[in-house]
């Protein structure tokens, strides 16, 4: 060894070097897939460019115009129909006849054939999800689709991955509200966590998710279950 | 037959300096008083690395390249076969309703369990200091390793999308989805992990002063640059054998749970689940012992060979050979102890479905299985109650290839047999192999062998370091210890 040695002092630096690096490239590999794949980063915020600019800031924030004159089978259904061409020209045809913003609008009521709608709120395929089992027992509109009543161009919020089904689909109380409000998305803003809590818990009782007591019944266990979503 | 061997011998083997080729001594008698040595040969300190050393670095024998490349094209058929299987789908697999478990899980324990003589060589025998595993530690751990290796395959592609094997772990996810940690499989995938990590690190860390020896020996500068990377700068110094040795007595002591442990978190599978025929406290200590027997039955269907090619005839000797042997009458008794009582609890029990499961395990449809299973298990190594088989190298092998068959057919026995045939009759069937079965597990000993021909090849073959301690030089007051090369403390400490 000591006579013509391969291993020399500086390589101990070396091997630090490569120890130190391989740790913060460990690291780096990790934060970038836990953060750089979460759906808050890759899904939240998508915003497609429409057909037709429609502002729903405008149509429900400013008109007043609910949820469901357009979105008729919201209450029905698993699917919140989006509105034919007709929903539109019933006050379009007198309303601002000539813009051309609206040119793709009666085109359509024309021709017949429908406006491209973009989906912006597109669930995987072998997700199962029903509008009507969530907004007929108080889940407002706005817990997964946030103030639309705010925007000019709908997007996406919330970055509805698997796990931030389940955090609501666990302790619903919190996100319940009275069934007569649940279009009403700018209600019950001012309320305390703990008033949601304790207005979520009554609505639980009534649904039967949990007992007088305030335990958790086989119901709210049900909405854990693979087989609710996953059909 | 014989005529054949000694013309092919020189072609085949290497050719050793020194006593290798010293006839077979027979070094099992036992007499308080007179104390047959461990090692046969006339070895001193110097003369054992030599003898050591040579296997890595003579060239590579016609011999070792004929067992090198047949393990290698049998492993061929993992390479062709996995893709085709996560390509396809475990439908091209035999398994189905109601038979879900098939080759795959019982390749999973064989392996798993071959594993666990290494462990016990290595850590029970150390603790209790049974020099003799000296001889053969180094060859057993390594056979440890490459069977956990061959084990780690199966779950990884049972899971059928093999692209989803790592949700096996506990890994935080946006699904908030989670291992079920009340199953057994889950419970695998920490005994196993844990074991992987603990043998790898025993094994390597065992084998640092080897390695600096190789390395200080090595003419070859990518030899120095490899050997000398992995011995970690050891220096033989007092220091760093003070520090080994307690390191590896802790190592020592952290292996010894997982020799019990390991196979029983296994048996857990079964034993937890509602199956007849499976969900039976006498698993755990049932598959401990088994797994026993059968690591130990590999480790002479891989020494015996070995120990004749390499010329460590007088290294790995008669008596090791027949302390294992009786190690592996021993758990075969356990094995065979357990099966019977298996039978007796079952009819204990007065549940029918208990009952119907032995009996159909035994003259069912599958009774063809149970009795190679119970043929090679409990009656071959009966064998060894007598000293002339028990020292007898042709009858040890066959007995080994044996143990291992029937050890195969053990966890063949219990995985298929009870879902073939259980609680509703309208869904029995009979479960049969197709093709990527076959080739998978045959691939897998593809792996396991290639794994231990490179081994023999690159890696010191015995712990010369700790032979020294039992060097018929080191024992014998009488005899003049040459001066200590390596730096080892002198024997006994």
């Amino acid at each position: 060894m000591s006579r013509d040695p391969i291993f020399r002092p500086w390589m101990d630096q070396l091997l630090k070097l490569l120890g130190a690096g391989a740790a913060v490239t460990g690291l780096y590999a990790v934060l970038m897939v836990y953060f750089g794949l979460s759906p808050k980063t890759l899904s939240a915020g998508y915003m497609p460019q429409q057909p037709v600019p429609y502002s729903h800031a405008l149509h429900v924030g400013e008109l007043g115009l609910d949820c469901r004159y357009c979105h008729t089978t919201v209450e029905s259904a698993a699917f919140a129909a989006v509105p034919p061409t007709q929903t539109c020209i019933n006050c379009h045809e007198k309303i601002a006849p000539t813009s051309h913003k609206l040119d793709p609008v009666r085109n359509s009521f024309v021709s017949g054939l429908p406006v491209q709608w973009i989906k912006v709120h597109d669930l995987p395929d072998y997700v199962y999800f029903n509008h009507s089992a969530h907004v007929t027992r108080g889940v407002s509109c706005v817990e997964c689709h946030g103030r639309i009543d705010q925007m000019e161009e709908v997007h996406q919020v919330k970055p509805l991955s698997m796990g931030w089904c389940l955090g609501c689909h666990r302790n619903p109380a919190s996100h319940l509200r009275p069934v007569d409000r649940v279009t009403d998305l700018d209600w019950g803003l001012d309320r305390t966590e703990e008033e949601k809590a304790a207005q979520g818990n009554e609505i639980m009782k009534g649904l039967g998710l949990i007992d007088e007591s305030g335990l958790p019944t086989t119901r709210l266990t049900l909405l854990t279950n693979c087989s609710t979503c996953h059909r | 037959m014989k005529e054949l061997l000694d013309k092919l011998g020189p072609i085949l083997r290497p050719e050793f300096t020194g006593n290798a080729e010293s006839p077979e001594i027979d070094n099992t008698a036992y007499s308080p008083d007179n104390r047959t040595p461990l090692l046969t040969g006339s070895d001193d300190n110097t003369t054992i690395s030599d003898k050591v050393c040579q296997i890595v670095e003579q060239k590579p024998t016609i011999g070792w390249w004929m067992f090198f490349l047949l393990s290698f094209s049998v492993l061929g058929l993992l390479g062709v076969f996995v893709p085709f299987l996560i390509f396809w789908g475990v439908g091209t697999w035999g398994v189905n309703n109601p038979v879900g478990w098939g080759y795959a899980i019982v390749n999973f324990v064989f392996w798993i369990g071959i594993g666990h003589a290494g462990t016990l060589i290595s850590a029970i025998l150390f603790l209790f200091r049974q020099k003799w595993r000296t001889s053969i530690n180094r060859a057993a751990e390594a056979m440890t390793i490459f069977a956990v290796i061959c084990a780690g395959l199966f779950p990884g592609i049972h899971v059928g999308r093999a692209w989803f094997a790592y949700w096996m772990f506990p890994i935080p996810n946006q699904m908030e989805l989670w291992p079920n940690f009340r199953s057994p499989l889950l419970w695998d995938v920490f005994a196993v992990g844990t074991y992987f990590t603990v043998s790898l690190m025993f094994w390597y860390m065992g084998m640092m002063p080897d390695l600096a020896t190789l390395r200080d020996r090595a003419k070859h500068p990518l030899r120095k640059v490899v050997y000398g990377i992995l011995a970690m700068g050891w220096t033989g110094s007092h220091r760093h054998w003070h520090v080994y040795e307690r390191a590896y007595l802790l190592l020592a002591a952290l292996a010894t749970p997982l020799v019990l442990s390991v196979h029983s978190v296994v048996s857990f599978d079964f034993a937890v689940s509602q199956v007849a025929g499976w969900h039976s406290t006498i698993f755990p200590p049932y598959f401990v012992a088994g797994a026993i027997f059968s690591g130990f039955a590999m480790v002479m269907t891989l020494l015996v060979p070995a120990r004749q090619f390499f010329g460590l005839k007088d290294v790995i000797t008669l008596k090791h050979l027949e302390n294992m042997n009786k190690i592996i009458m021993l758990t075969g008794m356990i094995v065979g102890y357990s099966y019977a009582q298996e039978f007796f609890i079952a009819w204990y029990s007065g549940v029918n479905v208990e009952k119907f499961a032995f009996i159909n395990r035994a003259f069912g449809q599958y009774a063809w299985a149970y009795w190679i299973m119970v043929s090679c298990n409990v009656l071959s190594p009966q064998i060894f109650w007598f000293k002339k088989m028990r020292t007898s190298l042709v009858v040890m092998f066959i007995v080994s290839i044996l143990v291992n068959i029937g050890m195969w057919f053990e966890r063949f026995v219990i995985v298929v047999t009870s879902l073939a045939n259980d609680y509703t009759p309208s869904a029995w069937d009979y479960y049969t192999p197709k093709l990527t079965d076959v080739a998978i597990m045959l691939g897998s000993f593809g792996l396991f062998f290639t794994l231990f021909a490179l081994f023999c090849r690159f890696m010191p073959f015995v712990a010369m370091t700790e032979l020294r301690g039992v060097l018929a030089a080191a024992t014998h007051s009488t005899s003049t210890a040459p001066d200590d090369t390596s730096g080892k403390p002198a024997a006994g400490s």
